[in-house]
């Protein structure tokens, strides 16, 4: 069992806990998930690590309610326990792993969107502990779904919020603004980072292309055990068919397929649409609909 | 019960196949105390008993089946448990018919002695009375790790407590037992009575189990000898990761590996529907392969209610799977395109799977497996619809814990380099076993690599 020594609400629907999982925070780095199950009944939920402490053994993660595992998350409370947390699993962040010395050369921008602003924080932070600034923006639909603001603020270069409806930093989204920094400003980045919603990262790669930026993406497809036995979370990336848990989930955006690795993370909405209804109305069924095998 | 003719085996009774279609329940019941002691009366009890030479754990099977014919079921469970941590297990699983019931002398003239079936009795009639094996070696102060919670790391566990040894058993998964919750259906090997059940009997050998560790990311082999005190380790990591074609289409949603589709079902118990992890409602599938997982996935899609096509591109005969899951399958309703290869997974414009491109084979001469080579026949490709496909064609080892490891070595296939004789790797003090060295087998020979890995790992910490 793996205790919550917090939980709260950062923004609308979407919640910080830190849990108790010393197996985890001894070796985890920058870039890496772990898997929690709540229960029994429960599905292995794969979270990307958002902070760790070696000392005190806790790790953080953020969630977003977005079906009915993650909604009964959200109500968990500190002092609750997960039945199981496993990690750390996936590669560590390249930037953590590659040559420092190349790293401490780059202009590096961080793209961050919605619920990845978390991921994207132990990145910078640990950037900012080895004396780097990078640049980050954070964009998301509105102020009220604004997370790590004042956290990105602390370790970041510059940070630029924008958010989808304008009630707060600069309005649009977050390509508006890479356009902004690159072409009106005229910055230059040798490395982009972007962690956000599969949408989000296919146009910042689609624009960082054409700028000329290499850009790293950090995948989240549908998985089950998270150590690459079930082939769940498989994507194509070049010519090559890669594991997001055991070869990523960091992976070069320019060569991803997107819009295939997008569909596959709908294939499940049916039956995730089953159970959010089952917890909401509290009845539903399982297949066998109207004569329909 | 009389045994009305020596050459035929007391029939076992199972479900019926139009009943079990639709549960997961168990396909076979198993004998009873009258029906096994009947089936006992059938052995020979050789003095050069062949059985024992074809078991990969050596178990005296004559001793304990001439217990079994005396009505000495608590004496049987205590023989074969001398030899084996999993007897209920071995008992449904086994391929017994190319093992011990294979080199059987009754089964020269009529069907050999159901060995199966009786070590199964024993074993489930030793659980249901309460008894579990006994630790009886005095510590030794010594401590090993143990990778992976299947067959292989179990039975190396058990051995290693039996002796005397500090085991502790890190497991990735949430749950012990590897392939036996992952893998193979509750239909064929039930969960909860069965595997967990043994695996308590070697947590009372004094064996630890430890879930959610992942060796080689939250800790390293090296660690675990440097740092943590342990002093050998035994790999039992099985091979996991799954093949694909390679055709097109297979990234399709509605296309799984064997092993995804049978996680969802065995260990997520998505079958269930109390529990949260979905799977996909198929109503036709075409499983492409031919082995015990194939029939595996194929069955659990049947009672998931799709109507199930097994796709193999030999013949009957070359069927890698065991005759008996076959004819199981059969009798269950899955259908059989032999001699049919895929060619292509066809889409729809919304992304899934809307049907098969398949072409017919022939056999040809024989190839390196001494197995007829399938060759296509020209020009006849054909399309199947189905609504998903499932990919069975074998796993290889996981690389987690070989990249991981200084001085570990691996062969071509990603397989560790173990020994035969002792299991011992090219690193000292690392013993492996199992699919992780062989890739992709059976449960019996994991359990014949992780026995003979105690030995070995007791020998190298007695010097």
């Amino acid at each position: 069992m793996y205790k919550i020594v917090s939980a709260e609400e950062l923004a609308d629907k979407i919640f910080r806990m830190e849990i108790e999982a010393p197996m985890v925070t001894r070796s985890c780095q920058p870039g890496q998930f772990l898997i929690v199950k709540m229960d029994e009944e429960g599905e292995r939920i794969p979270l990307t690590i958002c902070d760790y402490n070696r000392e005190t053994g806790i790790v953080t993660i953020v969630v977003q309610e977005v079906g009915a595992s993650t909604t009964i998350m959200s109500n968990l409370k500190a002092g609750d326990y997960f039945q199981d947390v496993v990690g750390p699993l996936g590669c560590p962040s390249e930037l953590v792993t590659g040559d420092f010395e190349e790293v401490k050369n780059k202009k590096i921008l961080f793209v961050a969107g919605g619920l990845g602003t978390a991921p994207v924080y132990p990145q910078v932070k640990w950037l900012h502990e080895h004396g780097i600034a990078a640049d980050v923006i954070i964009g998301t639909r509105s102020h009220s779904t604004l997370i790590y603001e004042e956290e990105m603020k602390k370790v970041a270069g510059n940070l630029y919020v924008t958010t989808d409806d304008g009630s707060y930093g600069r309005s649009g989204m977050v390509t508006d603004t890479i356009k902004y920094l690159v072409n009106e400003c005229g910055n230059h980045y040798d490395l982009c980072i972007s962690i956000g919603p599969m949408i989000m990262m296919k146009f910042v790669c689609l624009l960082t292309k054409e700028l000329g930026i290499k850009t790293i993406v950090s995948m989240n497809p549908v998985m089950v055990d998270g150590t690459g036995m079930c082939g769940a979370c498989r994507l194509q990336v070049g010519d090559e068919i890669k594991f997001a848990c055991v070869d990523g989930p960091e992976f070069d955006g320019h060569l991803v397929d997107f819009d295939q690795a997008m569909m596959r993370s709908r294939m499940y909405k049916t039956e995730e649409g089953r159970a959010m209804l089952a917890l909401t109305e509290g009845d539903t069924h399982k297949g066998n609909c109207g004569g329909d095998k | 019960m009389e045994v009305k003719d020596v050459k035929v085996r007391i029939p076992v009774r199972e479900q019926d196949p139009k009943v079990r279609a639709t549960n997961f329940d168990e396909v076979c019941l198993g004998y009873n105390e009258e029906e096994a002691m009947a089936e006992a009366s059938r052995c020979l009890n050789c003095k050069n008993p062949f059985c024992v030479s074809g078991c990969p754990v050596a178990i005296n099977i004559p001793a304990f089946i001439q217990e079994v014919k005396a009505g000495n079921f608590e004496e049987a469970y205590n023989i074969i448990s001398q030899s084996s941590a999993l007897p209920a297990v071995c008992g449904r699983v086994c391929p017994q018919e190319t093992q011990c019931e294979g080199k059987c002398i009754r089964g020269k003239m009529g069907d050999p002695v159901a060995i199966g079936k009786l070590e199964r009795f024993v074993a489930d009639w030793a659980r249901q009375h309460g008894i579990t094996p006994k630790a009886t070696a005095e510590k030794k102060g010594k401590k090993i790790a143990v990778i992976g919670s299947g067959p292989s790391g179990l039975t190396c566990a058990g051995d290693l407590a039996k002796m005397g040894y500090d085991v502790t058993i890190y497991e990735a998964l949430h749950k012990a037992g590897g392939v036996l919750v992952y893998g193979i259906p509750e239909f064929r090997l039930p969960k909860d009575e069965v595997v967990a059940a043994e695996v308590e009997n070697v947590k009372k050998l004094g064996v630890k189990i430890e879930t959610n560790v992942i060796i080689g990311k939250s800790v390293t082999i090296d660690e675990l000898l440097n740092e943590e005190g342990f002093d050998a380790v035994y790999i039992g990591s099985g091979a996991g990761l799954p093949k694909f074609m390679g055709i097109p289409g297979e990234n399709a949603c509605g296309v799984y590996s064997a092993n995804e589709y049978l996680t969802r079902s065995n260990l997520m118990k998505a079958f269930k529907d109390d529990h949260a992890t979905p799977i996909f409602n198929i109503k036709k599938v075409a499983v492409v392969g031919g082995g015990n997982v194939a029939m595996d996935a194929a069955r659990t899609a049947l009672r998931l209610g799709a109507e199930v096509h097994i796709v193999y591109r030999r013949s009957e005969e070359e069927l890698p799977a065991r005759v008996e899951e076959v004819h199981h399958a059969k009798e269950e309703g899955v259908i059989f395109d032999l001699l049919t290869n895929p060619t292509e997974i066809l889409v729809d414009d919304k992304g899934w799977v809307s049907g098969i491109k398949c072409i017919r084979m022939e056999l040809g001469e024989p190839d390196a497996s001494g197995r007829r080579r399938p060759v296509e026949i020209p020009g006849s490709e054909f399309e199947i619809d189905v609504d998903a496909v499932i990919m069975s064609l074998g796993t290889s080892p996981n690389p987690l814990i070989s990249s991981t490891t200084v001085g570990l070595d691996t062969d071509k296939r990603k397989c560790i380099i173990a020994t035969e004789e002792t299991g011992a790797t090219t690193k000292e003090g690392v013993y492996a076993g199992g699919d992780a060295v062989t890739g992709a087998a059976t449960v019996i020979l994991a359990m014949g690599a992780g026995k003979i890995a105690a030995k070995g790992i007791d020998e190298f910490l007695s010097k």
